[in-house]
């Protein structure tokens, strides 16, 4: 499935957009971080929370719950949500 | 994630010194200042000549990332360590091994355990302090964190695990709070000290809980608190309430600490379990408040604070808009005021508790940054100022560090 990558995390990637696969959510975030070590811990803190100024949407919806599960053709978008100075 | 650094920007130059006399180490082996200045919207490294009178800003490194703390391993002369965050990404360590040219960024940063099934755990929102271990220990640093948290790397920084016996104690869990105690943007581990003559014995201070002290590595800690006070009202008995801002350990002997407190300035002399108010005896215009304090590295009766407002709402900003250090030479006996250089009026400085730094010439280069992103510089031990950048974002921390010169 392919990955919107927002800007914030394009230092790992490289590029605005990786394909990934995975059952679930966290299984997709967890390939995304062998390829790109350290890129998970940056949107997801070690209890497994989402961060606060990070949202995932998949095919368009939001998803809070990184066992939400995929069937492998979705598009994942993952965005900065933070405003102010 | 490895990133290069970008290019220098301006040179300044700090005015002469009167008392330009250099140490015999100094002139054995040449040396400049690195000064360390990290911000809420990137890190810049001030290379210094050998006399310390050009300034040379190398930098943004990390820009756009709120950077708590970067600081020299003075065991090596040349690893830097940076906590760095983002308004939307979690908290990391980079680690640069040739002084800020590239960057690497650590395997694993400080993280608490995953919570048991049903529990909240706690996440680090930021990594607010960094302190190299003992010289004994090459590889070993620690690392203060916010929410409270109290970690150690023994790998160069790659890689962090938790200090449970502080970070878990259900006595420190109380004395720590919540996100709603402490500083505005969360409570901070700080001040951590290893004692240059024994590994195992830490100091830490916490904002809010207390000073606390641990002669086993971490293990196990006690609090350090007799003599200090706390805001009119409450119960110094409740650690909790305790809030030092800066606690520093004298070089030159090791068992004197300084402290600048919330609630005025302190200095202990251990084996003494008593803290002392010192602070009574500055100006009362001007009181005794205030975030940094730095010790001289050869002379332990000297010290230098920047007070600040404490009072009313808490402005924190140079008492009636006129900026000043003080320093006292006397171990705290008597203070007296340095600003020569600085405005005399209409001047709301704030300046944070990582905020001040001394490099080890002779005599000690003084250093302060603002949170209006302005650095500014003594070559006289305080006596005159001048600034030697300005235009920063606002500034988090300054480390002034002592580098070689290359041949």
């Amino acid at each position: 499935m392919n990955i919107l990558i927002p800007a914030p995390l394009r230092s790992y990637t490289k590029t605005s957009r990786v394909d990934a696969s995975g059952a679930t959510l966290a299984a997709v975030l967890f390939e995304l971080d062998h390829r790109f070590p350290g890129i998970r811990f940056r949107m997801i803190d070690e209890q497994d929370r989402i961060r606060r100024h990070i949202r995932v949407f998949v095919d368009g919806s939001q998803v809070f719950d990184l066992q939400h599960r995929l069937h492998g053709s979705e598009e994942i978008l993952i965005v900065q949500a933070l405003s102010g100075g | 994630m490895v990133t290069r650094k970008t290019s220098p920007a301006k040179t300044k130059r700090a005015p002469r010194a009167r008392s330009a006399t250099r140490s015999r180490a100094a002139r054995a082996q040449p040396s400049r200042i690195v000064v360390l200045v990290a911000t809420r919207k990137g890190a810049w490294l001030i290379q210094g000549d050998t006399a310390r009178k050009t300034w040379r800003l190398d930098g943004p490194h990390f820009l756009g990332h709120i950077v708590s703390h970067v600081v020299l391993d003075p065991r090596d002369g040349r690893t830097l360590l940076a906590a760095a965050k983002t308004g939307h990404l979690g908290p990391t360590i980079f680690r640069s091994t040739d002084l800020g040219a590239s960057w690497q960024e650590a395997a694993r940063p400080p993280a608490y355990a995953k919570a048991p099934a049903g529990e909240e755990g706690r996440a680090v929102d930021h990594t607010f302090w960094l302190t190299p271990g003992h010289p004994s220990e090459p590889q070993v640093w620690y690392a203060g964190t916010s929410p409270q948290g109290l970690f150690r790397s023994e790998d160069g920084g790659a890689t962090w695990l938790p200090i449970n016996g502080l970070n878990d104690d259900p006595r420190y869990r109380k004395w720590m709070g919540t996100r709603q105690d402490g500083t505005p943007d969360g409570p901070k581990m700080h001040s951590i000290i290893v004692d240059p003559r024994d590994l195992a014995h830490l100091y830490v201070g916490m904002s809010g809980g207390g000073v606390h002290e641990s002669v086993d590595r971490g293990q196990t800690w006690e609090p350090l608190v007799k003599g200090m006070e706390v805001v009119e009202g409450f119960d110094a008995a409740n650690l909790a309430f305790h809030d030092p801002h800066c606690v520093r350990l004298c070089p030159s002997n090791p068992d004197r600490l300084y402290q600048q407190n919330h609630c005025g300035l302190y200095r202990i002399d251990r084996p003494s379990d008593q803290w002392v108010r010192i602070g009574r005896n500055m100006p009362q215009k001007v009181g005794d408040i205030g975030f940094p304090l730095v010790v001289h590295p050869r002379d332990a009766d000297t010290a230098w604070v920047f007070p600040m407002d404490g009072t009313t709402v808490w402005p924190r900003t140079s008492p009636h808009g006129i900026p000043a250090v003080y320093v006292t030479r006397n171990g705290g006996s008597t203070w007296q005021r340095l600003a020569s250089g600085m405005p005399q009026r209409q001047a709301w400085w704030t300046v944070k508790r990582q905020a001040m730094a001394l490099d080890p010439g002779d005599p000690p280069g003084l250093y302060f940054g603002t949170t209006s992103g302005e650095l500014w510089m003594s070559r006289d031990g305080g006596r005159r100022w001048s600034s030697i950048a300005s235009h920063l974002p606002e500034i988090y921390a300054v480390e002034a560090a002592q580098v070689a010169v290359r041949r």
